[in-house]
């Protein structure tokens, strides 16, 4: 019988060393007596012990889901469920948290109620994708777990061929480097894709994720199909006095070597009286030299955002990152705001209508050339979106002429504003 | 109250939750307006506001995959020293605030004594980003959960110091889909032999144009074995990715002993001085030895006394690798180069060296 707690030789050995063991939790939920998810975890030992034994996995999907919404549920039946009875249903809820992972206390512990009550007491806080995910149910109880989770005010992620769970790094709320409200951003973006979150019917997923600075710390160059990167369009702010105290703390060498040298287009020089000369003409903001003098230098006040897009992981043609497609626009008003969400729905739209089933959008754009990209969501081409220009001539260009007008009719217009 | 009359409910689809009400009272009212910050010590970040009011986080270690008595765990600590409020992490690492210095240590002493390593700012190793394995993925050729706590055990030191040149961020992933994305370090598992096929189940389970779609080395055909609709594949053109098996579970990609792990080094996400970089193959063939996996952890432990000994403050990975050059790695980390290590997918030309540049 599952009921009786398995021995689990193998997984007992991670139970040692000094990290926190998943194991030592697993149990001590198996070991729960009177509570509705012990023979649950039984069961789950059991199969999981299986698995460290023959090396696989034993997991296969289907479909299970909540009144209303297509997505949002990964299903997870067993197929030993003959022999670990208690899990033959496992599945996941993932819900979005607060953009930034912000908690009071009080929300985590009804997390855990809800999920002692209906689930297997077991929580990962979080999933790649940024979900809470609450992770062992059994169909039939679904959906009264989602309704108390959504009554407290949290809602199912996303999953599949749908807009995915986004993330935004801390951000305004604890980071003098944040160039623009994450949470803001990324809750106006989200919450406007809502129903191709929850009713999915997109060629494959879409990801958007919100850091700051180019520090990146929610990784979304890489990771997101639209990934928002803060930044700036005037000079870095630096305190003189400050960048001596740093350059008595690091000596001449250790601040030019840590700092001078390591700009990446040599736009920094230490003058004689070990003041910071800065050529910010030719500054990338890439954050280096402010990451390492954190009271001496700081951002700029003319703030906005970086647009790149495509990034995704190896599924198909192997991993890309996002590439640049807006370059900067300011993030001042509401009406910034709104036209980062117009951006958002104008690539949605255009992924939706032209990638082909189970394509991302950088696999989409590498197949039809950004160019064709940029002309469906109409935004201009720019040199900040080229590691350098066309190295092959083979290209048909009798159209120059015309491409060249457009390029002096946006300076033009640039020019008298 | 009849059937009829009970309207099923419906789902209020609220979206993303506002962080306000949840947040640390003293970062909503510095929300936008703080000036800088600083690391007094591992593990503690000190953040000052424009108006002069101060923050101390302190970031602890956690399993991620947590038990509900784990979460009471740390709210308990929360309600007792820090206000009521956390914080989480993209990389599972919890975050405590409090407003003066006083209260800083009396916290790392209590997550210290529950078990959770103080630790994880600057140039730390920190925790390993973390996909879902055996526990509960429907595709996995390993268990994140085990291979992450395993390599955490051997890393605890480095966790709670700051003593790598640069911040050091290790991924794991349970097939080569990499969920675990970009890492300094990633380990992957690499299947190394076609999928097995049963020929039985294919055409009930399987959306076979689909399936055939899917491969990216278009090695995946229709046949008919024993008279049933099914898909074979071309063994010589096949690269053992396992695109296949997620859309088709009759075509079983996962082997306790040919799927291997591979060690992938220099990934970086950030634009942080040099642009993003895709994480490089430097191991494989390493077995999928659970629950310890002893040989993966003895590799990535020599690629990082190697990258601790020789990179220069502020390098991460691959811009100390960028400047040592590919050579000296494979010298200082006692790792053999092989023809496998030369890049041959599409833009493959593109790794190779076309300069007169040689490291001797």
């Amino acid at each position: 019988m599952a009921t009786n707690k398995p021995d689990t030789p193998l997984l007992d050995q991670l139970e040692d060393g000094p990290w926190p063991s998943f194991v030592t939790g697993l149990k001590r939920l198996a070991d729960d007596e009177g509570k509705a998810y012990a023979p649950i975890m039984k069961s789950l030992l059991g199969q999981l012990e299986h698995s460290y034994e023959t090396r696989k996995g034993y997991w296969k999907g289907g479909t299970v889901g909540v009144r209303g919404y297509g997505a949002g549920v990964i299903p997870r039946f067993s197929e030993v469920a003959d022999k670990y009875s208690e899990s033959a249903e496992f599945h996941t809820l993932r819900i979005m948290p607060p953009a930034g992972m912000h908690y009071d206390t009080g929300t985590l512990r009804k997390f855990c109620d809800i999920w002692e009550k209906y689930g297997s007491g077991l929580i990962a806080l979080h999933g790649q994708s940024g979900d809470v995910m609450m992770q062992g149910i059994s169909s039939d109880n679904v959906q009264p777990a989602f309704d108390e989770l959504n009554e407290m005010g949290f809602d199912l992620g996303g999953a599949g061929a749908g807009v995915r769970t986004s993330m935004s790094c801390v951000g305004a709320s604890r980071c003098e480097q944040s160039c623009y409200d994450e949470a803001k951003a990324m809750r106006m973006v989200i919450n406007n894709m809502l129903d191709d979150m929850h009713r999915p019917s997109l060629p494959y997923k879409f990801k958007a994720k919100f850091s700051g600075c180019a520090n990146d710390c929610v990784n979304a160059s890489h990771r997101s199909d639209f990934a928002v990167l803060g930044t700036w369009a005037d000079d870095i702010k630096v305190k003189q006095d400050e960048i001596k105290n740093k350059v008595a703390e690091l000596g001449r060498k250790g601040f030019n070597d840590q700092v001078v040298n390591m700009c990446p287009t040599r736009a920094l020089s230490l003058n004689d009286d070990d003041t910071l000369e800065i050529d910010n003409e030719s500054c990338v903001k890439c954050m280096h030299c402010i990451n390492v003098c954190t009271k001496a230098l700081s951002v700029g006040d003319e703030k906005g955002v970086t647009v790149l897009i495509g990034g995704k992981r190896t599924l198909k043609i192997g991993d890309l990152m996002g590439t640049v497609v807006v370059p900067f626009h300011k993030m001042d008003d509401e009406d910034d705001y709104e036209w980062l969400v117009e951006l958002s729905e104008n690539v949605l739209d255009f992924f939706a209508e032209n990638a082909l089933e189970h394509e991302r959008t950088g696999e989409m754009i590498e197949r039809i050339g950004l160019v064709n990209f940029l002309e469906g969501v109409g935004v201009d081409v720019d040199p900040n979106m080229v590691n350098h220009p066309r190295t092959s001539s083979y290209v048909r260009m009798d159209g120059w002429d015309e491409e060249v007008e457009k390029w002096n009719s946006r300076k033009g217009a640039a020019a008298a504003e | 109250m009849s059937e009829a009359q009970e309207a099923p409910r419906m789902p209020d689809e609220c979206g993303v939750p506002d962080p306000m009400p949840y947040m640390h009272p003293a970062l909503k009212k510095n929300y936008g307006n703080w000036d800088y910050h600083d690391r007094p010590q591992p593990g503690v970040l000190r953040h000052v506001a424009k108006d002069g009011s101060v923050v101390w986080t302190i970031k602890a270690g956690t399993q991620r995959q947590m038990d509900v008595y784990t979460i009471r765990k740390l709210c308990d600590i929360a309600d007792e020293m820090a206000g009521g409020h956390v914080r989480f992490t993209t990389r599972s690492n919890i975050e405590y605030m409090v407003e003066s210095e006083a209260e800083v240590q009396p916290l790392i002493d209590r997550l210290e004594s529950e078990g959770f390593p103080v630790g994880g700012t600057g140039n730390s190793i920190s925790m390993i980003s973390h996909t879902q394995g055996w526990l509960h993925c429907d595709i996995p050729g390993t268990d994140a959960s085990g291979v992450v706590k395993s390599l955490m055990d051997e890393l605890y030191k480095e966790f709670k110091q700051e003593e790598m040149p640069n911040r050091v961020k290790i991924t794991t992933s349970c097939c080569q889909i990499n969920c675990g994305g970009q890492g300094d370090i990633a380990l992957n598992i690499q299947h190394t032999k076609p999928p097995v096929i049963n020929h039985d189940l294919v055409s009930n389970m399987c959306e076979r144009p689909a399936v055939v779609a899917r491969c990216p080395v278009a090695a995946i055909r229709p046949a008919l074995v024993n008279g049933k609709a099914t898909l074979e594949v071309d063994e010589k053109k096949c690269v053992c990715c396992g695109a296949c098996f997620p859309p088709c579970p009759p075509m079983q990609i996962n082997d306790p002993e040919h799927s291997k792990i591979a060690i992938w080094v220099g990934g970086k996400h950030s634009s942080t001085r040099s642009k993003p970089s895709f994480h490089k193959l430097v191991a494989a063939g390493i077995p999928n030895n659970a629950p310890r996996w002893p040989e993966a952890t003895e590799i990535v432990l020599k690629i990082l006394a190697a990258y601790k000994e020789g990179g220069k403050p502020w390098e991460r990975m691959n811009e100390w690798i960028d400047r040592i050059g590919w050579p000296k790695f494979f010298e200082v980390t006692g790792l053999p180069f092989t023809k496998f290590h030369i890049e041959d997918w599409r833009g493959g030309r593109n790794a190779l060296n076309a300069s007169s540049h040689v490291h001797l």
